[in-house]
């Protein structure tokens, strides 16, 4: 009898183990696959657009000469919508999250308001490109400039940063702004001199990885009609202006035409990855470095 | 009801300790009745507080007494959903008042908390917060008066050479200690504490409390406990809350030693709570 039962547990033991392992398996070999197609991404990037990757290249104009042409406009015009984006968003995003988190009554009201925040950051950003051109270029008769391109972009990550700065709020304990309160502050008092520096680290986070999807959005900028050659660089919020997206999206489609093309998107494919990879680089860094354990 | 206002015959009788007759009242409660939501947390409360003297609320979790105490400088209204039926009368103003600010009431009614809070920032900063928000910008006034407090709070010695270190670097029992410092740089007149040192070990405890004794010579002085030893050694008035309700409040040797409530003898001699 007893012989048995443990016939029976090494029968099942051995299955067992085998579907350990099996699963160890499937799981690897998922994420292997994953970072293979990212790696060969990469890797065929690099090969292709290291060759025309130089000083030049950055500093250069736009041309129709493939071995003249340069990127000067689109970092120019990428920098000109940071302009717009960074001040816009920061402003209106916090101010908002601190409403919400400090000020509005937790009512239904309330959670309707967040459920549609929740929403708004999931809307496709052609969506909101739509929303600009009809507002910004054709409402406001701002035409597709700086200002329009960069208010739209701000429309678009604006959820991200309410959200990340609501977050960041609630993790300030309520005990320090009691102490605050306690002590015969005003809540704009506490607001600003307690709940805002110990939250700012991780508002500055999340609005780093908001602009960082911000640079690298392209659908938006195509509906509000970034011009597709622009040899001029943007001088004020009111002109016209390309961004690095847009030269990517541009010279591949005319790949067909001119071959070389496709080498100046990759290069500049290298350019603007190396810059998000910078901003979240920095984004963690700060997340880290301003930790506090309460 | 139970509302035994401090009954001043039986003072005469009951009091061998400390009375002052001559000692102000700070706090009067009149048919205080508070409601968190449904939950009525505090039910016809009528209540005396004198200044310089040490005034322990004891009784059982959930009793109310935490509520009170957060009633006594409006902190309770920063929940959600409370509702105030009743007079607080603070130095001859009702603190509900519209011409009496909360902020004005804070600053005169200092808090410490369950769990030491200090800003996450300097010694220094912890202690000139509150008078910079109250518009006192000159570095030598506040200068002065980080030193007092923090003499005051029993801290100098410890972190004088060490203001601008964070104040997260000091134990526990200092960082109470900082709290109590920063509720003394406003310079107050009564101070609340909730449960001051129940996160502390007991040579800190020590410490807070005869701090707490040094510090009764000049502030009205409301302490929250769980603690019956403390507040046996450290109040000279003693309110016992229970269910939301004040079952007796006397002179502390009164209520430890002779009881006049059934459930107040019960409950020091632990048979409940």
């Amino acid at each position: 009898m007893i012989n048995d039962n443990i016939g029976q547990v090494n029968k099942q033991m051995k299955r067992r183990i085998l579907l350990d392992k099996f699963a160890r398996i499937i799981f690897i070999s998922t994420m292997v696959v994953v970072l293979a197609i990212l790696a060969l991404l990469i890797i065929r990037v690099f090969i292709q657009g290291f060759s025309v990757l130089n000083i030049s290249f950055l500093t250069n104009t736009l041309s129709t000469q493939a071995d003249q042409a340069g990127i000067l406009g689109a970092i120019l015009g990428t920098l000109w919508l940071m302009a717009v984006v960074v001040p816009t968003t920061m402003i209106i995003g916090v101010s908002t999250a601190i409403y919400l988190e400090c000020y509005a009554k937790k009512n239904r009201i309330h959670s309707f308001i967040q459920m549609n925040i929740g929403n708004l950051a999931g809307v496709p950003s052609i969506v909101y490109g739509i929303l600009g051109l009809t507002v910004f270029v054709r409402t406001l008769e701002l035409g597709n400039v700086v200002l329009a391109g960069g208010l739209t972009m701000s429309l678009l990550i604006l959820p991200i940063i309410i959200v990340a700065s609501q977050e960041a709020i609630q993790s300030v304990p309520a005990t320090l702004s009691e102490a605050s309160y306690g002590i015969g502050a005003s809540k704009w008092q506490t607001i600003k001199n307690i709940i805002i520096p110990a939250s700012l680290p991780n508002i500055l986070t999340g609005a780093i990885l908001a602009l960082s999807r911000a640079i690298g959005e392209t659908a938006p900028l195509v509906v509000i009609g970034i011009p597709a050659l622009l040899i001029p660089f943007p001088g004020s919020l009111l002109d016209r202006f390309t961004v690095l997206p847009m030269q990517i999206y541009y010279w591949t489609l005319d790949a067909s035409l001119v071959a070389e093309y496709a080498n100046l998107a990759a290069a500049t494919i290298i350019v603007l990855l190396v810059s998000l990879f910078i901003l979240n680089a920095s984004a963690i860094y700060l997340r880290h470095k301003f930790k506090v354990n309460y | 009801m139970n509302a035994i206002i401090w009954n001043e015959q039986n003072i005469e009788e009951t009091n061998t300790a400390v009375f002052n007759p001559t000692n102000q009242r700070i706090y009067t409660t009149e048919n205080l009745n508070v409601w968190y939501g449904e939950k009525h947390a505090i039910k016809d409360i009528n209540l005396s507080i004198y200044e310089k003297e040490v005034t322990a609320i004891i009784g059982p979790s959930g009793c109310g007494k935490s509520t009170y105490l957060k009633t006594l400088n409006r902190m309770v209204e920063l929940e959600p959903s409370t509702r105030i039926e009743g007079s607080i009368t603070y130095r001859s103003k009702n603190i509900f008042n519209k011409d009496y600010s909360v902020e004005q009431l804070r600053t005169q009614v200092g808090m410490v908390f369950q769990k030491p809070n200090p800003f996450p920032k300097s010694i220094y900063e912890n202690i000139a917060y509150g008078p910079k928000i109250h518009g006192i910008r000159d570095k030598k006034v506040l200068d002065q008066i980080v030193e007092d407090s923090l003499r005051q709070a029993y801290l100098w010695d410890e972190v004088k050479d060490r203001l601008k270190d964070h104040a997260y670097g000091l134990s526990g029992g200092q960082q109470q200690r900082l709290c109590i410092a920063r509720c003394l740089a406003v310079k107050p007149d009564c101070i609340l504490m909730d449960e001051p040192t129940s996160a502390l070990d007991p040579q800190s405890t020590l410490k807070i409390e005869s701090l707490i004794q040094s510090l009764k010579e000049n502030y009205g002085i409301i302490i929250v406990t769980h603690n019956m030893q403390q507040a046996a050694r450290i109040s000279d008035k003693t309110v016992f809350f229970l269910d939301g309700e004040v079952i007796e409040s006397n002179h502390t040797n009164a209520v430890f030693n002779n009881p006049s409530d059934e459930r107040t003898k019960n409950y020091i001699h632990g048979v409940f709570g």
